[in-house]
């Protein structure tokens, strides 16, 4: 005979007492993987939907960024950088800066980290007579893009004119009857035309484009521009002038810069709003779902104590009924010599075997019904990903000591009752 | 007394009492007895007189107020709960009016739950011992059946049975065949009075006359007090039954 022996038989003995207490174990251990498998699942889920979110919108502006860039470069350059003494009511009245500045602007600017612009283009502009044809024309002295240093070159916006070549606006051609090749004297100098642009409707057709070098050469202005044509960069913000300027100006104090309205600026407007509105809506989502979280946990910190209180309590007063019923067996066995260490044992030994079956039970039916509960219930997640074995470990250890600790008073109670008493009252 | 045996329990001044709301019953008062090895006594008296409360005492599950009890030379009121408790499974043997048979416990496991008391302090099991017990008592076959499947003189041997595991030196019967027909009172108390002839010691509270005829000898409670003690078979005139 031993006490395994007793307690085993005396729980196939109160089978119901046993089963109503192995059933709370059960019940508890379910609602609590039940409640931290809807937690984990709505967390996984929402990260996952939040995640897609960004995933999709990141797509999304790479796609705006990529049209937007497309289309700024399809319409050509709209920020125009100037001296900074440079009269702009005068640039608006003749088209072009009276005042210069160095070139060398142009490499200073290419050569630091500017990220508002790209695609400089430094020129040298002024309306004047081809005095071998009689024709007013505007001159443009170019030397292509300055690459910025900082960046992978892109490819540019404008080829650069070649010494010893013009390119020439469509009126001016048209109307002179000349043809690409032509060998054209220009104030004094031979050049061959290389370009001869179709129609625009625009100055660009009374326009000629000639190398920046010898256009600074002819016009005695050696080492001189008037303005630094560029691209802005659609990473600017929503005061887009506003930043390239504060960019600008440290890098290059003298000057000042004007940029070009356009439907592609507005729709970049739009879309930089767009892209912000994404972004705050995902800053939103996260925010409820974050709320939702601490409001998920808030009700399962109050719930699981419920459960777990109420499971306890009642594994706490079906020990009480099993003590109640084996007063006489408990005087018995007092009287015969029975240590109360070995009562005590007893008692909770039922606890604990009913503690650790019943978690086992409630785990593995919770594993068996979850399959069919997932899609419903728990955002499709499969059990292991809001589950782990070491949590259900821990659980199945707790139980059993939860179970104890229940059946800990009354537990004590038997171990201390006094055989006398008991058999006194027989 | 029995002749040139020794005492097995010996009791001087008893006295216990009891305090309720509304009164004091002084249940056992000044008694005092000695009793041998070889004695089969027969405790009786009016239902109330404390013949239960003497019995408890003798025991070592009760103890006295004022007096001292000892069993086998030793005062077990002088050890702790888990001390006495031991000195029971060791000394001492109990059977019950209802047998106080664990139910759900076959034959064999009620007569070596005694065991569990023996094991905690390092015993061995007493397998042998119990077999031997419930052949000589006659339910050796029954070995696997749980007492709601005995009759009743079945299960009051195997109460008997479990009393005797672990050869105590005094065994207390309260109405051991309270409740069993002449049949199998007879055989509960040849097997008391085959105890006793063995060496040990037998106080047996009985309000049954045949029970009383079977002891060796009396003694006569009433009112907590001991009105006559025939301790060697020897009734005192005018007093007793």
């Amino acid at each position: 005979m031993n006490l395994r022996r007793l307690v085993m038989r005396e729980i196939f003995h109160r089978k119901t007492n046993f089963f109503l207490a192995l059933l709370g174990a059960a019940l508890a251990i379910v609602c609590v993987l039940a409640t931290l498998a809807a937690m984990r699942s709505f967390e996984l889920n929402s990260d996952a939907l939040i995640a897609k979110m960004e995933a999709d919108t990141q797509k999304e502006m790479k796609q705006l960024e990529d049209d937007i860039r497309k289309t700024m470069k399809g319409l050509g350059f709209n920020i125009y950088i100037f001296p900074k003494d440079q009269d702009m009511s005068e640039v608006y009245d003749q088209g072009y800066a009276s005042k210069t500045m160095p070139e060398e602007y142009a490499t200073i600017l290419a050569n630091s980290k500017i990220v508002t612009v790209n695609h400089l283009l430094p020129s040298l502009t002024q309306k004047l007579e081809w005095p071998e044809k009689k024709r007013n024309v505007i001159l443009i002295g170019v030397r292509g893009e300055v690459p910025l240093a900082h960046r992978d070159p892109k490819s540019p916006l404008i080829d650069p004119v070649k010494k010893g070549e013009l390119v020439l606006g469509y009126e001016l051609h048209r109307s002179l009857g000349l043809k690409l090749g032509d060998e054209l004297m220009f104030k004094g100098k031979s050049f061959k035309l290389s370009k001869a642009y179709q129609e625009r409707g625009s100055k660009d057709d009374i326009t000629i484009w000639m190398n920046l070098t010898e256009c600074q050469e002819l016009l005695g202005k050696k080492g001189l521009i008037n303005a630094i044509q560029a691209l802005e960069c659609n990473c600017a913000t929503l005061d887009r002038l506003g930043e390239i300027r504060a960019e600008l100006m440290q890098i290059l104090p003298n000057t000042q810069i004007t940029e070009t309205g356009s439907t592609a600026l507005a729709r970049a407007e739009s879309r930089t709003k767009a892209k912000a509105t994404a972004q705050k809506q995902i800053a939103t989502a996260k925010q409820h779902r974050k709320q939702a979280s601490a409001e998920r946990e808030r009700f399962a910190g109050v719930l699981l104590p419920i459960v777990l209180l109420f499971a306890m309590a009642w594994i706490a007063m079906l020990a009480f009924m099993n003590v109640r019923e084996r007063v006489t067996e408990i005087g018995v066995l007092r009287a015969i010599g029975v240590s109360s260490k070995i009562i005590l044992t007893a008692f909770l030994s039922r606890a604990v075997v009913a503690g650790l079956l019943g978690a086992s039970l409630g785990a593995v039916f919770f594993a068996v019904i979850y399959p069919l509960l997932k899609e419903r219930f728990f955002h499709g997640i499969t059990l292991g990903e809001v589950i782990s074995v070491s949590e259900c470990a821990w659980l199945l250890l707790a139980a059993p000591f939860l179970a104890a600790v229940s059946a800990w008073l009354p537990s004590l109670m038997a171990a201390q009752k006094d055989p006398a008493d008991v058999l006194r009252y027989d | 007394m029995t002749d040139n045996q020794p005492i097995a329990v010996k009791a001087e001044g008893l006295h216990k009492r009891f305090v309720t709301t509304e009164e004091e019953v002084h249940a056992v008062n000044d008694v005092s007895f000695e009793i041998c090895a070889g004695d089969f006594v027969a405790l009786h008296g009016p239902s109330g007189c404390g013949k239960s409360t003497l019995l408890l005492m003798t025991g070592a599950l009760l103890s006295p107020d004022e007096g001292v009890i000892e069993i086998a030379g030793k005062n077990p009121y002088e050890l702790k709960a888990e001390g006495r408790a031991a000195f029971r499974a060791e000394h001492v043997g109990f059977v019950f009016q209802q047998f106080h048979l664990i139910p759900y416990l076959n034959v064999l496991d009620n007569v070596l739950i005694g065991d569990l008391a023996n094991r905690s302090s390092g015993g061995e099991s007493n397998g042998d011992r119990a077999r031997e017990l419930l052949e000589k008592f006659n339910i050796g076959h029954r070995l696997h059946h749980v007492p709601s499947k005995l009759s009743i003189g079945e299960q009051q041997r195997v109460a008997l049975a479990r009393a005797l595991l672990h050869s105590p030196e005094l065994v207390l019967a309260d109405e051991p065949t309270g409740n069993l027909d002449p049949e199998n009172s007879e055989i509960i108390l040849q097997h008391l009075a085959d105890f006793a002839d063995d060496g040990g010691a037998v106080i047996m509270v009985t309000h049954d006359d045949r029970a009383k005829a079977a002891a060796k000898s009396a003694m006569h409670l009433d009112g907590g007090e001991m009105i006559s003690s025939d301790q060697q078979g020897e009734k005192k005139e005018g007093q007793g039954e």
